[in-house]
């Protein structure tokens, strides 16, 4: 027992120093004990706590917020299947089944030798090379039979993550279509050079260029900048949102993959105009394995004296970029979540406003944008407000990246000016036969046929990126229980309509799946939306009923086609209940199940 | 001269600071809450007190007092939507009120006979929550908490002791004792804690005194809580500042 607990404490020191013992670490410290266990102990627990100042109890709850943070052992390899629809497209369902079979294993179990355990994640952002898995929180892409079956043996034999192909790891970028974004030849500190030499005001420059925020709610950047930079407080703060979480969402990654330097310069020249000393890029779990090159560009861009002390000379320009992990929460996307999940907090959307310009990370002045925001804004600053404008439309100007994912001969990165008609989309990708394109993932639009010309921008179609084809072989109902038990999962159960109905609604859903829907269940749909809508305490909760609203209003036949014509049917299925005792007995004959008499 | 706003076509003044839902109860007004407590800061979570503003539903609790708000709070859309979320924490709870020992005293129950909630609404997710009667002097029975997170407070900022947290996410959130062992009788928890007196439900109750007030002669079997308003009107002024523990604060 004490060597046990001795082993559980090994090399936490060593953790906690990296970070100082700063209790706003937590959540890093928390991920690296992890990645070094496999589990989070109460011993490794309690050395922390004592270590960092919190309660034990605290740090639980910090632990357990998270998807990928684990208080139990949970198998030397664990295996997640990434869940989006489509991953299921592609036939991740039947992939996870064979792997349980071929390891003798049930979902979310862990095995009986500790070896391994499987289960299903939120989508990992490899939808253009799906099916894809996080094994140990590496991610894998491009399942099939063959490569799932050798990752059962590897998994077998105990070989290291390190020794497996490395082609299960390759993850590709699939750029089909660039703009002046892909395409920029900015050599890394060039505008940021410019800027200080001309003495350019970047606030101005942003405003004036129009640029507004790609992360979906296309706020103006530039007034967002000036408000951080007009608030009062000790320090400001510049932070990257990378927490890509929305379902059919890869652009950032791309962005990272590619042009990570014109993403710190963005963050650098956001410093530069608010009077930041420090940022943050807080990257999504699921994209642990960009972190070591990423780290290799910040530290580049260091010695080139683009990040530090005294910036490109200038005195008293001293910033610096620092990078978060997270673990495993969709929630975190939402800005004041992501700062709480910055302060190594449960990742609960703070009460708004005061806003994160005025009140951000502690509590102080903080400018969080996206990814792509800072990307753009790098761009807009270069090519001057007038030749940025000129791309795009009047009120949605430069460009945007889209990733297309679904049905489609080529999914993958596309670059278009604002305006692209989602018809235009559907034709590049190559997509033919298609029934329905989900516009901005789950929390966004999900949009008929006749109504594909319609623009992408934010005087139509505001969107984060997400672009997910249907053709006319796909059941748009499954399509929105999937979504609907997305967004269960990713609730963060502060609020009573968000915590409880999205249960409800996963519930409802799956009764009308079962073959026991109803009209009033229908109605129950619409009276979930309702109360989500008016009384959830964030956009998650909001837009948690869009999905099946968005289905049922134009695929209605896709619902009626289930219900019985019943007013009310009851979800409690007897023979279901006895499935329990089934498999206890290991019975599966007509003897142990109840007929259902047809009337 | 102080400012004022509209509630429901009455005047309600206020001081600077205060939430619509601290200046109504202030001044006689109830507005139905459950997780809100007159001597903590608000956070906003249960979404019982929502109200309209200006035509757009708020969390009153939270929602800043300015001048010259209309403020909706006792009409059939409001309470339609209360009797939903009383059901919802029904449903997601385990609730036997006939068994319970706080059934008089709890405010989950009295708000459901005030909004007259006559149905269940929802099926019942019945989860599993062991009770925790390790503790000599007291019992903590989880399957009756709303996650209101009044516990967690009390013990951080009145206590100082951090007894509970809330642990998981999601529907399988859950309250929790601080200890490695995870049982109250490891925590140094006390009778006289503040934590002991705030639970608006039946979550933390001490031993031996069961039903020594009988059913009937009880709290809420006395008057509705709605009529009880000003027992529940800020006390402090500066109800406890900073709250760096509780969910949702800015």
């Amino acid at each position: 027992m004490a060597a046990d607990s001795e082993m559980q404490t090994t090399g936490l020191d060593s953790i906690l120093d990296r970070y100082a013992r700063d209790p706003n670490a937590l959540l890093q410290v928390l991920r690296e004990v992890q990645e070094l266990h496999g589990y989070i102990s109460s011993a490794a627990i309690g050395h922390i706590g004592a270590k960092l100042g919190i309660p034990h109890a605290r740090i639980e709850g910090v632990a357990s917020f998270y998807s990928f943070l684990h208080l139990r052992p949970h198998g030397e390899y664990r295996v997640l299947f990434s869940d989006n629809i489509t991953d299921r497209m592609l036939g991740s369902q039947a992939l996870m089944e064979q792997m349980c079979q071929q390891l003798w294993l049930q979902p979310g179990k862990v095995s009986e030798d500790g070896l391994v355990s499987i289960n299903t994640t939120s989508c990992t952002g490899m939808c253009d090379q799906g099916p894809a898995m996080l094994v140990n929180g590496r991610a894998i892409t491009k399942l099939t039979h063959q490569r799932v079956q050798e990752i059962g043996h590897l998994i077998r034999n105990r070989t290291p993550l390190a020794d497996w192909p490395a082609d299960f790891f390759r993850v590709e970028d699939n750029i089909r279509r660039s703009g002046p974004l892909l395409d920029n030849s900015i050599a890394p500190g060039d505008v940021l050079r410019a800027v200080i030499e001309s003495g350019k005001d970047v606030v101005e420059a942003v405003k004036q260029s129009g640029l507004r925020g790609r992360g979906g709610a296309g706020f103006p950047t530039g007034q967002k900048w000036e408000a951080c930079r007009n608030a009062p407080g000790a320090a400001r703060h510049v932070v990257c949102n990378a927490d890509e979480g929305e379902p059919g969402t890869f652009k950032d990654r791309v962005l990272l993959t590619r042009q990570a330097d014109l993403v710190f310069e963005g963050m650098t020249l956001c410093a530069l105009a608010v009077g930041a000393r420090h940022g943050y890029l807080y990257l999504r779990g699921e994209y642990r394995y960009l972190l070591e090159p990423l780290q290799g560009v910040l530290q580049r861009r260091r010695d080139s004296n683009l990040l530090g002390k005294n910036i490109l000379g200038q005195t008293d320009f001293d910033f610096d970029i620092a990078i978060h992990l997270g673990a495993g929460a969709y929630i975190c996307g939402e800005e004041s979540a992501l700062i709480e999940s910055l302060e190594g907090k449960r990742g609960v959307p703070r009460s708004r406003p005061p806003f994160p310009v005025t009140h951000g990370y502690l509590q102080q002045p903080t400018a969080v944008d996206n990814v792509e925001t800072f990307c753009s804004a790098t761009l807009a600053i270069q090519m001057g407000a007038e030749k940025f404008r000129a791309i795009g439309t009047e009120r949605s100007s430069g460009s945007k990246l889209i990733s297309v994912s679904g049905d489609c001969p080529r999914p993958g990165i596309y670059e278009y000016p604002f305006g692209v008609s989602v018809r235009q989309v559907l034709q590049d990708c190559g997509a033919v036969n298609t029934r329905a394109v989900q516009i901005s993932g789950p929390s966004g639009m999900c949009i008929a046929e006749s109504e594909f010309g319609r623009k992408l921008g934010f005087e139509d179609l505001p969107t984060a990126g997400a672009f997910m084809v249907f053709d006319d072989s796909r059941d748009l109902f499954e399509v929105a229980r999937n979504f609907v038990h997305f967004f269960a999962h990713e609730s963060c159960g502060f609020c009573t309509p968000c915590r409880v109905g999205t249960s409800m609604l996963k519930q409802t859903m799956d009764k009308i799946a079962a073959g026991h829907g109803t009209r009033h269940d229908l109605n129950e749909i619409e009276h979930l939306d309702q109360v989500l809508q008016t009384s959830s305490h964030c956009g998650l909760g909001r837009s948690a009923c869009n999905p099946v609203l968005h289905t049922l209003k134009r695929f209605r036949p896709a619902y009626e086609n289930r219900l019985k014509s019943l007013d009310f049917e009851p979800a409690f299925d007897l023979d279901g209940a006895l499935a329990r005792a089934r498999q206890m007995t290991g019975r599966d004959d007509a003897g142990a199940h109840l007929k259902t008499e047809e009337t | 001269m102080t400012d004022i706003f509209q509630l429901d076509g009455a005047n309600i003044p206020f001081e600077p600071g205060q939430t619509v839902m601290q200046a109504a109860l202030t001044a006689g007004h109830y507005i139905p809450h459950l997780c809100y407590h007159p001597e903590f800061k608000p956070h906003g979570s249960c979404k019982v007190c929502t109200v309209k503003v200006n035509g757009r539903t708020a969390a009153s609790c939270t929602m800043p007092a300015e001048a010259g708000l209309n403020v909706e709070s006792n009409i059939e859309e409001m309470n339609g939507l209360r009797r939903t979320l009383v059901q919802m924490l029904f449903a997601e709870g385990n609730h036997f009120c006939p068994s319970c020992e706080k059934s008089g005293n709890c405010m989950l129950q009295a708000l459901g006979y005030d909004l007259e909630v006559h149905t269940a609404g929802f099926r019942h997710l019945y989860p599993d929550r062991p009770l925790d009667a390790s503790h000599k002097d007291i019992l903590l029975d989880f399957n009756r908490c709303i996650l209101c997170e009044l516990c967690v407070r009390a013990s951080a900022e009145v206590d100082g002791k951090d007894v509970f947290a809330l642990s998981g996410r999601g529907i399988t959130k859950h309250l929790i004792v601080n200890a490695e062992s995870g049982l109250l009788k490891d925590t140094n928890i006390a009778l006289t804690d503040k934590a002991m007196q705030v639970c608006p439900v039946g979550v933390i109750l001490p031993k031996r005194v069961g039903f020594s007030i009988p059913i009937g002669k009880r709290r809420y079997d006395q008057r509705p809580v709605s009529a009880q308003a000003l027992d529940d009107a800020p006390r402090q002024a500066d109800a406890s500042g900073s709250c760096d523990v509780c969910e949702g604060t800015p």
